[in-house]
């Protein structure tokens, strides 16, 4: 009977310790997860999945806190690949976050621009250029249309506007489309 | 002819149908009182304008600049007014529009003063590179690549071989024909050039046996030339598509262009006989490039030929010059039929690639109609590069951009080939242009979102070590402020102290 139950605390021990070496030798920096949900994320950083920019909501959903479908900006595409990754099953946006919309850039109208800087504040990318009582303007470049700079603007002058398709942008129609239509008759 | 040809996998023979272009000589397309002219007519950034509506500007003055390291300037291509700089509908397969120059002829063709170098000798290497660009020489055979990169070979790597391009192996097309039957003298002026350039000894015209005409013009041309040392015509067998860069190489040294890699890597360069007509004309009269030989061709049209046509010349202007029977809306090619696209409107402007069009003849890579994949393998037979289309196609369908990027994708030269033998008429580089197109949208968009995550985390960091600094800042004010209390009533309790000491002396 003793020798059983120092038998078996010696093993414990033994494999604590074990465990324990493995934990420090092996550890994983971050999270994993995560990190790979974030990769998925359209990086607006817009906060209308009610998280303040998309790493804490990736943090969220792979703490299992956050549902899959919280993002307008990355809309159904994000959704598919979220859930692929996830292994869960996709479902559709929730409404109370938003709607799926075209990609669109802040444009500064100058002639209104008064100097406040609020806009500047509230870029999440740093993509809005200027200094106090003078013009501001927006890096297109590096917009990315979260919306975060209108409602601060106190005299209104910053407008969302599509992005143009140029024919450096335009991609090939998918042509699947035609076969489709095939197999439906036959 | 010394070394045996090459060859590559595939291809195809196909029925040239050249004849009709070439009974007559090459003529010029009458000016037109409008030219429209985009500032991309290149691979690479668009041009930047240097002009102004309401300006007056000369024929052959630049009206746009070289933006960027890949990229040419524009000329005027008559005399005339600029006036308007906007967006205007493009030759382009998407059919959208793009910033473009209209100048209003005046119908006087006053040239600027051109600067000619009767012995391009006297220039350096640097100095003909810097010309050619500033003349605005792209690729005339029909890709449009900026020129004077390719006739920089860098000091990593020596040419030993330049190789004059006149296959033209895409059916209807002629008018390279037609330029080395024409003008096979003005081409070995600029073959003579871009040795001297990329100092390069041994260097070889490559013409398929199609075109007996142009091969003794060559011959002809470069047997009265004694100071064209190294230089032979190549005569190649027909079929396509040998005029393809990579392929021709090939068929020419043997030797294939790695994956992902240049001419230039295994000590090659390649350039069409129409630009180098071009290159002789800027270095030895000073001429920029403002116009190129276009082809006209197919059933509905009347006299079918070759048009030397300047650049932003309205695509209905050349069609009505040669009589040609469109009904209106009826789509034409621009390009061969292998390659080239359907355009709809003929209100667009001829521009530096625009070596063909074609009205009243079947695009190759027919659209209607597709049946299910049968696997029985032509398009895998037919591919010049080896690749396999009927995988590329199941992946290219199914959005599988990984897969299709390990079946090398970006190999393709999307020649065609596959579409033209597929029994079940399936639009295969359709699919793979589509599967391009995506990839690289695909990219550009985690390139963008990598970057707009690297900048949220850094204005994270920087607000984070403000508020620090702000922490600390405040601290020490404290700090700061609780010392000068201690101090101040230190020193007024000692002042305290020693009133009462006295208090206490005088009492004393």
């Amino acid at each position: 009977m003793l020798t059983a139950i120092l038998a078996i605390t010696i093993m414990a021990l033994i494999f604590g310790l074990l465990l324990g070496y493995a934990s420090i030798r092996f550890k994983v920096e971050g999270d994993p997860i995560a990190d790979q949900i974030d990769k998925l994320l359209p990086q607006t950083q817009c906060g209308q999945c009610s998280f303040p920019g998309c790493r804490p909501y990736a943090e969220a959903m792979a703490a299992g806190e956050a549902d899959i479908n919280r993002c307008p900006p990355g809309g159904e595409t994000t959704i598919q690949a979220l859930a692929d990754l996830l292994e869960v099953e996709a479902k559709p946006l929730d409404d109370e976050c938003g709607v799926e919309k075209p990609k669109t850039l802040a444009v500064i109208v100058e002639d209104r621009c008064i100097g406040c800087t609020l806009c500047i504040q509230a870029c999440p990318v740093d993509a809005i250029l200027g200094a106090a009582k003078q013009m501001h303007t927006v890096i297109s470049d590096e917009c990315t249309g979260c919306e975060l700079c209108v409602p601060p603007c106190p005299v209104d002058c910053i407008d969302m506007v599509e992005t143009k398709l140029n024919p450096n942008t335009w991609r090939w129609p998918d042509p699947s489309h035609v076969d489709l239509t095939l197999e439906d008759q036959s | 002819m010394t070394t045996p040809l090459g060859s590559f996998p595939g291809g195809l023979v196909l029925d040239g149908q050249k004849k009709r272009s070439t009974y007559d000589a090459i003529r010029k397309t009458p000016l037109s009182k409008k030219l429209i002219l985009p500032l991309q007519q290149h691979i690479g950034a668009a041009s930047d304008p240097i002009v102004q509506v309401g300006d007056k500007v000369l024929k052959g003055q630049k009206i746009a600049r070289a933006d960027g390291h890949v990229s040419v300037y524009l000329h005027a291509p008559s005399s005339g007014t600029i006036t308007a700089i906007d967006e205007q509908p493009i030759p382009h397969p998407s059919g959208l529009s793009a910033l473009c120059i209209t100048i209003e002829t005046d119908g006087e063709e006053r040239w600027i003063d051109l600067e000619e170098t009767p012995d391009f000798t006297t220039l350096s290497e640097h100095e003909i590179r810097h010309r050619i660009r500033e003349a605005g020489i792209v690729g005339l055979g029909g890709a449009g690549f900026p020129s004077f990169i390719k006739l920089n070979p860098g000091v990593h790597h020596t040419v030993e071989t330049l190789i004059i391009n006149g296959v033209e192996c895409e059916p209807y097309i002629t008018c390279d024909d037609m330029i080395m039957r024409e003008r096979a003298e003005g081409i070995l002026d600029g073959i003579e050039i871009m040795r001297y350039a990329l100092r390069v000894n041994k260097c070889v015209i490559a013409i398929e046996d199609n075109k007996p005409e142009a091969i003794s013009a060559m011959e002809l041309a470069l047997a009265r030339r004694n100071d064209l040392h190294n230089t032979s015509v190549v005569v190649i067998p027909t079929r396509y598509p040998t005029g393809s860069e990579k392929q021709l190489i090939q068929v020419v040294t043997g030797k294939q262009v790695p994956s992902n890699g240049l001419p230039i890597d295994i000590g090659i360069v390649c350039h069409n006989v129409g630009t180098s007509y071009a290159i002789g004309r800027a270095i030895s009269h000073g001429e920029p490039l403002i116009s190129r030989i276009v082809t006209v061709t197919g059933t509905d049209v009347k006299h079918a030929g070759n048009f030397e046509t300047l650049f932003g010349t309205p695509m209905h202007e050349l069609l009505s010059f040669c009589d040609t029977h469109r009904e209106a809306n009826e789509p034409f090619i621009l390009g061969g039929p292998m390659m080239g696209y359907n355009l709809s409107g003929d209100h667009l402007p001829i521009t530096k690639t625009a070596n063909c069009i074609l009205v009243g003849v079947d695009n190759a890579a027919r659209q209607a109609d597709p049946l299910p994949c049968i696997r029985c393998g032509e398009c895998a037979t037919v591919c010049p590069v080896s690749l396999l289309p009927q995988q590329l196609y199941w992946y290219s369908r199914s959005k599988d951009l990984e897969k299709t990027r390990e079946y090398n994708l970006f190999d393709c030269i999307e020649c065609g080939c596959c579409s033209y033998v597929c029994p079940s008429k399936i639009p295969l580089v359709h699919y793979f242009r589509f599967a391009k197109t995506e990839t690289m949208n695909h990219e550009l968009e985690t390139q963008k979102s990598d970057n707009a995550r690297l900048r949220h985390e850094n204005r994270l960091e920087r607000h984070e070590a403000e508020k620090k600094e702000k922490e600390a800042r405040q601290r020490q004010r404290k700090l700061a402020l609780a010392a000068t209390k201690a101090a101040k009533e230190k020193e007024q309790a000692e002042k305290a102290k020693t009133a009462e000491s006295q208090s206490d002396n005088q009492e004393k």
